[in-house]
């Protein structure tokens, strides 16, 4: 991991030096900003995984985790799962991604907001609430709960490209013969392969490192990596048996990342962007196949919702408002701070941590644009590297990376284990893969004519990037800050290891609840889980509202 | 003045612009024409600091080397003029004029004399999207010259244009940069536009220049058969100077300008007219044009080294294939080549 950001830097000073001006001053541009992205991954995810990879890999038990069946089992489990779930999101989020994009028809800017629901939820939640719906459990389950989290991504990934697209290309292709689903697969689709493949990339990853969904619905017949991983390490204390199929999975993830890459690279390539006003319209014909379809989507997103919504709100006696009521105090015992507490707690380390992402995710999609724009093979090589590298901590076991940082991090000033910026920093993690892969497919879309424009009229590179990136990618932007704060407001896999036990997060406070017997904190969990959901549709439209299209803006 | 010395740019390792040196006097419009991959808009780029490359970029002797694009003061017009999408006619061409702090009340003046300049006046509030192809590209040349440029690069800023247009506007665009003093280094592949905008010309073929000099003497003296080609000689035949005069075998014209001695002719296709006097040959070709017929007559009969040519007839004269027609040297069209 060190070697490869290395390597990275060195190719990208590389890619910079062959000409006298402007081409080192690129390359050491481009190094400079990937220099804190890099630092940010370096402390934060490589050092621990690092640790606790070599706690585990001293005594020979890689390979005897690897010469067992049991583990290979695990392997083909866990990416099968997560391939048949990216199907199914990808499959699900099109036709709803064609609705945000292309269709304009009231309430489709509600569609929008409403599609991050599902996926900030505690997983903890939406393993309790298929579970209620589906009491037999089963692959199935699994792989449509972990669809429902991921429709989402597929939809906003996708459909903000699709809104930018020039429809003039659909039409010559009709003109030339093509039916609409022939000018569909032919001319639309390779132009979305860029955001398809980015949000599939994205989605795979967080289906093979899915942990509570696994937990709750897998019982004890369906187990991936992940639980495996975690149940080792928390239950059993076989530190090198997690070591080592961790070790198993980030081979698994970063040969995906490579597969994945590979096919982004064939496809990505500079589409010609148009004002969405411009391609949106009603629907006509048989286009509203494709409206049912997304709407149908829809409502099936909303029924383990509607699910939980009706279960925060049934008590012993009919109907009440009991667990919203018990939200100003702790529960039966189970928690040392009010619901209220816990939900102000989640705002605010939410909002810590989508700063800190913004500002590493857009430094890096800038400097991931700039080096797939050098001249030099080395600097574009570098750049991948780097792209695929970031996007790693999806990919990696959160209990892998929890206690790494309990290893590791007191070998710093002021020591950051128990500084309040530790799970922000963590959620950051988390975030910052989303925030490139949203900000990504746009900013390598901007002519690269515009900004030299911008450039020979006197601009410096910070301005041209702020006059011109930054008003043509502000849709992304906005909803890549919305996006990451709600990932970040339902964060649990590794807030779950970090929160201190005086500050939790409500997904944190949610899971304790559940865990615990007694009607009320039943009651309140379900009531919290509610609120975290009304939170997150309340940010998320408010941040859709502020990007509100205006005329001549894009 | 910018001085380019030496440039080379290489792409992938293959050379795109080898050794390219030309000079641009302070106020001159030099014209860099070139059949298209010939490196032309590479060596722009270059100049304009997009482009990495070896050799010398200078203004007035001092090496731009270290200085970056945006503080070359060199301002750059695309063929697709490249406005941005999300400002408006004014914020475009404030847009320089911002970069350098100017007060708001200077810039909205800049942006007035600007459109008045290129014909939009009134153009501010309008969006870019909705302007035509013609409109824009006067736009991006005013949004180019508002921050006041000390040199103007054009790159192919009519090619995207339909014919009509493209030629009104390269006679406004002459009178934009006469007006505004602008010294310019324009790229096109097409040698009107080159004739009509420039003081001086640079021909660039296969990344190297092949010749540069004042317009009318690259013209009339083009440096090889290559360049002669390119510069629309269609027939090449032998010949010779002597008192002003030159004797080929399709007759006599007057070339005060020439050296005496035996040259190479290289003949455009109006350098032959259709007339009742001169080399007779078979029409086999005729097209006609908006102001004349272009046709292709078979003289391998007379002057067996060119079997057959091109040459113009009047759309008076109504020539058929099958014809027979005469054609006479016109020493307007008639270049000495090397």
């Amino acid at each position: 991991m060190d070697r490869t950001v290395a390597r990275a830097v060195r190719g990208l000073s590389r890619g910079g030096r062959r000409g006298p001006g402007a081409g080192r001053a690129r390359g050491a541009g481009v190094v400079a900003l990937a220099a804190l992205p890099i630092a940010f991954l370096g402390v934060l995810f490589a050092w621990p995984v690092v640790a606790i990879l070599r706690l585990g890999v001293t005594d020979g038990e890689v390979s005897r985790a690897l010469a067992q069946a049991q583990t290979w089992d695990l392997a083909a489990f866990t990416l099968g799962q997560a391939a048949a779930s990216t199907a199914v999101a990808v499959l699900a989020g099109m036709p709803v991604a064609f609705l945000l994009a292309r269709v304009r028809l009231r309430g489709a800017g509600w569609v929008r907001t409403f599609l991050l629901v599902p996926f900030v939820l505690p997983t903890v939640v939406v393993g309790l609430a298929f579970k209620a719906l589906w009491p037999g459990g089963g692959v199935a389950t699994i792989v449509l709960a972990n669809a429902f989290f991921n429709v989402a991504v597929v939809a906003r990934t996708v459909g903000g490209l699709w809104a930018h697209l020039d429809r003039r290309a659909e039409d010559a292709a009709r003109s030339l013969g093509a039916s609409p689903w022939q000018a569909f697969r032919t001319v639309t689709l390779p132009a979305l392969a860029p955001a398809l493949a980015s949000s599939a990339a994205v989605v795979f990853l967080f289906c093979s490192t899915s942990f509570g969904v696994v937990l709750m619905l897998g019982g004890g017949r369906y187990r991936t990596l992940e639980t495996e991983i975690y149940l080792r390490t928390v239950e059993l204390l076989d530190l090198s048996g997690a070591a080592a199929l961790s070790l198993v999975q980030l081979a698994a993830v970063v040969l995906a990342l490579v597969v994945g890459g590979v096919a982004r690279r064939r496809r990505e390539r500079a589409a010609p962007l148009r004002a969405p006003v411009t391609t949106a319209r009603r629907p006509a014909g048989r286009e509203w196949w494709v409206v049912g379809a997304a709407l149908t989507v829809v409502a099936g997103l909303l029924v383990p919702i509607l699910a939980l919504v009706v279960r925060s709100l049934s008590t012993r006696d009919g109907w009440g408002f009991d667990g919203y009521r018990a939200l100003a105090g702790s529960g039966d015992g189970a928690l040392s701070v009010t619901g209220w507490e816990a939900a102000l707690n989640s705002l605010r380390t939410a909002f810590d941590a989508t700063v800190l992402a913004m500002i590493v995710g857009v430094l890096a999609a800038v400097a991931l644009v700039a080096a797939g724009r050098a001249r030099g093979r080395a600097a574009r090589l570098a750049g991948e590297t780097l792209d695929a590298a970031l996007m790693l901590p999806l990919g990696v076991s959160a209990v892998t990376v929890g206690f790494g940082y309990l290893v590791t991090l007191d070998a710093l000033p002021g020591d950051l284990r128990t500084s309040p910026m530790l799970v922000p920093l963590a959620q950051a993690l988390v975030v910052v893969p989303l925030v490139i892969r949203m900000v990504l497919p746009v900013l390598r879309s901007v002519d690269d004519r515009l900004r030299q424009a911008a450039a020979t009229l006197g601009a410096a590179p910070v301005r041209v990037w702020w006059t011109v990136d930054v008003p043509l990618a502000a849709r992304s932007l906005a909803a890549a800050a919305a996006f990451g704060y709600v990932v970040a407001l339902g964060e649990f896999g590794a807030t779950s290891f970090l929160a201190r036990p005086e500050a939790p997060t409500l997904p944190v406070a949610i899971n304790e609840l559940i865990s615990r017997p007694g009607e009320l904190n039943t009651q309140l969990a379900y009531a919290a889980c509610t609120l975290l959901m009304l939170v997150t549709a309340g940010v998320a439209a408010v941040i859709d509202r502020l990007r509100a299209p205006h005329v001549g803006e894009f | 003045m910018l001085t380019v010395d030496r440039v080379t740019v290489t792409y992938d390792r293959t050379p795109a612009v080898r050794d390219a040196s030309l000079e641009i006097a302070d106020g001159e419009v030099l014209a860099l024409l070139g059949p298209s991959g010939s490196g032309k808009s590479t060596l722009l780029r270059a100049i304009a600091g997009l482009e990495p490359a070896t050799g010398a970029v200078r203004w007035d002797g001092d090496d731009l080397a270290g200085v970056p694009v945006h503080r070359r003061g060199f301002g750059l017009v695309f063929q697709d003029g490249q406005l941005f999408p999300h400002r408006d006619v004014a914020g475009n061409i404030a847009f320089g004029p911002r970069m350098q702090g100017m007060p708001a009340g200077d810039r909205d003046r800049r942006v007035a004399e600007l459109l008045e300049l290129v014909g939009l006046a009134g153009y501010e509030r309008r969006q870019v999207t909705e302007l035509s192809g013609g409109e824009a590209q006067r736009v991006a040349l005013a949004r180019a010259l508002a921050p006041r440029p000390r040199l103007l690069l054009l790159d192919e800023p009519l090619s995207g244009l339909d014919a009509e247009l493209r030629e009104s506007l390269a006679l406004d665009l002459v009178g934009v940069l006469r007006r505004a003093k602008a010294t310019t280094l324009l790229v096109t592949h097409d040698q009107e536009e080159a004739f009509t905008l420039a003081d001086r010309l640079a021909v660039l073929d296969e990344g190297r220049i092949r010749q540069s000099g004042d317009v009318v003497d690259v013209w009339r003296a083009p440096a090889d058969e290559r360049v002669a080609r390119f510069l629309g000689v269609t027939t090449v035949v032998s010949g010779e100077v002597a008192d002003g005069q030159l004797r080929c075998a399709f007759g006599v014209a007057d070339v005060p300008w020439a050296l005496a001695g035996p040259v190479t002719v290289g003949l455009r296709p109006h350098a032959l007219r259709v007339a009742s006097t001169g080399v007779p040959g078979e029409v086999v070709e005729r097209a006609r044009r908006r102001d004349h017929t272009r046709v292709t007559v078979d003289v391998s009969e007379t002057v067996p080294d060119a079997s057959t040519v091109d040459a113009v007839a009047t759309m008076a004269d109504g020539v058929r294939p099958g014809e027979e027609v005469r054609l006479r040297l016109d020493p307007g069209g008639v270049a000495i080549v090397g």
